[in-house]
């Protein structure tokens, strides 16, 4: 191939070669398929980068204390010289807003289109679970409404109260999204609309929920008390929106918009290995492919190459520097990996991979891209080499030993199990403990109980307490939460907390 | 086609918001930090900003996570040398137990406490909240000279420079409108008619046109009669004299450098006239700081010299309170300035001054001064000098203050004691 003249060859900015380099980047990508949204590429300040991680990396977002404590945290740590300011902030919106940062180089700005606007927001475009989950379109809008009608709330009820309920919110913002029930997209426009019928129709089924004259043909007849919710019920948010019952109407809407945005952030949350080793895949790829062609100069690539190393960096367990598993290397190495298997497949691969093993590599690594979730994907697609490459190890820790134990290593043996369990790792059903709401007392003292279901007899963490006082916050009676062992109730938390004979005495008598 | 945009100058501070509210929330521990900070500065410190540290728990966002025990299983990289079934000794809590999903679930052990930084302004900000100058107020209000013009609407009498052009010009428009309402009323309905007869052929009848084409010409030569301007119309900036507070204040420190003033005395003096200058900069766009310096003879220094010369002796304080009467006289007068006085000592004098020193205060500081302000810095009991100070309390109970200041942590509450906002 005849080579073409580099771009560029200083390390200085520019926006006409910012525009050309995007150009050629686009050009690469199309060339590789890659479906993206229309790309807006901002350049902004290092503040201003500091300003966009605060408030979570989105372009606009309702006030509160914890984005200004995440602000200073920032600010602290960049002016120690502890984090380079991420190179790269992408918004999951369409156009798919991408930052440039002004201090950094030509090359940089190289990598971070190439990283955002072209691998994640491909990613945003394509992977099942956005797709289902996510509107890009209309996100900013919905953001925007949020801003204002929490602005407004703060005008009329005054900024401690607000904060009073968005802290509860934060608090349980894990606990507001539905795992699998599919939401029909709403324009901000549709969503105002409704958010005034919501207004009346919601406090006529509160009524009725807590009528409380009694029911005539209902006596006698049910012995047993029927729960409410019938079935328990895991959106813990969505539950306190609908049917709690001292909460004010505009309380409900910020429990609303608190489980919106949770839900928004949901599948960044269940794709993090995947995004991010699709992006780095795909910044390593185009800038070599510009590379070979001549459009980029030797010293750019030997800088891609400097700052990409740094982030796919993955100490060992023994290194102090290490703090689990780099999902930037894993996915990073898997996707690297994947194509390998398609163009140049082992023995070992033919065996464990024949569907994939030969095959076209790019249609193969969009269809991974398209239908997994990290937790499949690990399970699906990682290979004993990267197991070995990354010398994985498996350890068993159970409270009745004394001692840990090594489950399996990187060898004939170890290979399947050290994949399953790193998948079980990445199923946020088993990060996050398993408590959903399970019974209020409607006819008697409308206590909330919850309960915790026990994933491998794992209790739960030091903040329950201080949890239960949120939850508390919202329902506005008392909260109960019992975890769940083996099918009996091994612990429970009380919000008021219960005397410790009260609770004995209650024990015996049943 | 990308679309690239400059957003450099945009805003930024967009967190600013964020930053007041996280800071308003934990205003307390800032406060806090804020005055231990002051404590254990070195003199020459006290203008930067400052670390602020506050505890984990008082700010922690929790949620729910797991807590340790149960069945984990953990994938870790790295392996050198383990094979399977190899025991390892458990590892003491928080080490080692980083479950690679981790970080994100506050596991509520080994966490840091949150340190962030405080510029400068608002380090002094924190340090000087709720303080001022007592009865500035007062003072501003009763006694002060300087008058400043301000518009006051406007009058229909005035001098040519004083002339609002727009308000004249719209006063003549509303005049003329007025005066030719019901004219101009009659040439539209002489047009109307006119206007009729010429679209309905038949019913044109040229004596009548004529008549209303002459009424109509006659009518205008009247409205063109109407004047443009009239000197009805002018209008004039109205200006009135007020009266413009005085915020000039002069602030004499006096401190006490004699051979009973320790060297640790002395710091202790020193930081306390250091944290009153910082507050008075920043808290007054106009402000003199007199230093004086006393042993048996008193001195006006400069600042240089009021912190770091080294002269010393015996002690006579009166020296040090005429002089500064005498300063007062000769460059301060009463009716433009705002006297404060800080004196500083260990209190101890020489014998029988005491009583001169209470007569120069009672008979010729106290009357000129707003505020009179006395330390003694001593861990010892109160010497004779507190005693005599202690009836002008009595006679001045608004005016004089004292506080004696045992060790360097009681500086910065006494400052605040003797400078605490109170109501005017």
């Amino acid at each position: 191939m005849k080579k073409k003249q580099p771009i560029s060859t200083g390390s200085e900015w520019t926006f006409k070669l910012v525009e050309k380099y995007d150009q050629e980047i686009s050009r690469v990508a199309e060339f590789y398929q890659l479906d993206t949204y229309p790309n807006q590429i901002e350049v902004i300040s290092s503040e201003q980068m500091m300003d966009a991680y605060a408030s979570t990396g989105m372009p606009l977002m309702y006030s509160h204390w914890s984005f200004g404590k995440q602000f200073l945290n920032t600010q602290q740590n960049y002016r120690r010289g502890y984090m380079g300011l991420a190179y790269e902030i992408v918004i999951n919106s369409c156009p798919c807003i991408a930052y440039l940062m002004e201090e950094n180089t030509m090359t940089m700005q190289a990598l971070v289109i190439a990283h955002a606007s072209y691998g994640h927001n491909s990613f945003f475009k394509g992977n099942y679970l956005f797709r289902t989950w996510t509107d890009a379109t209309s996100i900013v809008d919905y953001l925007l409404f949020a801003k204002n009608y929490i602005n407004k709330c703060e005008e009329r009820y005054g900024i401690d109260a607000v904060e009073d309920i968005v802290d509860s919110c934060h608090a349980l913002m894990n606990y507001g999204v539905n795992r699998y029930k599919r939401p029909a997209p709403l324009s901000t426009e549709e969503e105002k609309a409704r958010q005034q019928e919501r207004e009346e129709y919601r406090q006529r089924q509160l009524n009725e929920l807590w009528n409380t004259i009694p029911k005539q043909e209902n006596k006698g007849k049910n012995k047993k008390e029927k729960r409410f919710p019938d079935d328990p019920e895991e959106n813990i948010l969505y539950f306190f929106e609908k049917n709690a019952p001292l909460l004010e109407t505009w309380q409900r809407e910020v429990i609303r918009i608190i489980r919106k945005v949770a839900q928004y952030f949901y599948p960044q949350r269940q794709t993090q290995v995947m995004n991010e080793g699709w992006a780095c895949f795909w910044h390593y790829t185009i800038l070599h492919h510009l590379h070979e062609e001549g459009l980029v100069t030797d010293g750019f690539i030997m800088e891609m190459l400097h700052s990409h190393s740094n982030v796919v960096f993955q100490p060992s367990f023994d290194d102090p520097r290490y703090s689990g598993i780099n999902p930037y290397t894993l996915g990073f190495n898997m996707m690297t990996d994947i194509r390998r298997i398609c163009e140049n497949p082992t023995e070992e691969d033919k065996r464990w991979f024949p569907d994939i093993a030969g095959s076209n590599w790019l249609e193969t690594l969009h269809f991974a891209m398209k239908n997994f979730k990290d937790e499949s994907f690990i399970l699906q697609f990682l290979s004993p080499k990267v197991i070995r490459d990354l010398k994985l190890f498996s350890i068993r820790d159970d409270e009745n030993l004394p001692y840990l134990e090594v489950e399996a290593i990187h060898n004939d043996e170890g290979y399947r199990i050290v994949r399953e369990a790193l998948a079980a790792q990445y199923n946020l059903g088993n990060r996050e403990p398993n408590i959903q709401v399970y019974n209020v007392d409607v006819r008697g003292d409308r206590s909330l109980t919850l309960r915790h279901y026990q994933h491998q007899h794992r209790p739960l963490g030091k903040t329950t307490p201080e949890m239960l006082k949120h939850i508390h916050n919202l329902w506005g009676f008392d909260v109960h939460l019992e975890s769940i062992r083996d099918k009996k109730v091994h612990s429970s938390y009380h919000c008021p907390p219960k005397e410790v004979e009260e609770e004995k005495s209650m024990i015996e008598l049943t | 086609m990308s679309h690239i945009i400059d957003r450099r100058l945009n805003g930024k501070n967009k967190s600013t918001v964020n930053r007041q509210r996280f800071l308003h929330r934990y205003k307390k521990h800032i406060k806090r930090a804020v005055a231990d900070a002051v404590n254990k500065r070195s003199i020459t410190d006290v203008e930067s900003g400052s670390q602020i540290t506050i505890p984990d728990k008082d700010l922690s966002e929790p949620i729910f996570h797991h807590g340790r025990g149960g069945q984990n299983t953990i994938v870790h990289p790295g392996n050198k040398e383990f094979v399977k079934g190899d025991k390892i000794r458990r590892p003491e809590a928080g080490g080692g137990s980083g479950s690679g999903s981790g970080r994100a679930s506050n596991q509520g052990e080994g966490m840091d406490d949150f340190t962030f930084q405080i510029n400068h302004d608002e380090f002094l900000e924190y340090m000087f909240e709720d303080l001022e100058l007592p009865h500035l107020v007062k003072k501003q209000l009763k006694e002060s000279t300087a008058y400043k013009f301000r518009l006051a609407g406007f009058t229909s009498k005035g001098t040519p420079e004083k002339l609002n052009i727009i308000r004249s010009l719209r006063s003549a428009h509303a005049r003329r409108i007025a005066l030719s309402g019901s004219d101009r009323k009659e040439i539209r309905e002489l047009k109307r008619e006119l206007r009729e007869m010429e679209v309905n052929p038949g019913a044109y009848d040229e004596i009548r046109a004529k008549e209303i084409k002459d009424r109509i010409r006659e009518l205008n030569i009247k409205l063109r009669r109407l004047p443009f301007i009239d000197e009805f119309d002018l209008k004039y900036n109205n200006y009135v004299k007020t009266p413009v507070p005085s915020t000039k204040a002069v602030m004499f420190c006096v401190m006490d450098v004699s051979g009973s003033m320790t060297q640790e005395i002395k710091d202790i003096a020193k930081r306390f006239f250091i944290l009153l200058y910082l507050f008075l900069k920043r808290t007054y766009k106009e402000i003199d700081v007199v230093f004086i310096r006393h042993h048996t003879s008193a001195k006006e220094v400069d600042e240089n010299d009021f912190f770091y010369s080294r002269e010393t002796g015996g002690t006579i304080v009166s020296s040090a309170l005429e002089l500064s009467r005498d300063v007062i006289k000769e460059r301060y007068p009463v009716q433009d300035w705002n006297i404060y006085i800080a004196q500083a000592s260990d209190g101890d004098n020489w014998e029988g001054d005491s009583t001169i020193c209470s007569d120069i205060l009672v008979n010729h500081i106290m009357p000129l001064v707003q505020y009179f302000a006395y330390v003694e810095i001593t861990d010892r009991h109160h010497q004779n000098l507190w005693r005599e100070y202690d009836k002008i309390t009595e006679e001045f109970p608004n005016t004089f203050a004292m506080q004696q200041i045992k060790s360097v942590n009681d500086i910065y509450p006494v400052f605040r004691q003797l400078f605490e906002r109170k109501e005017a």
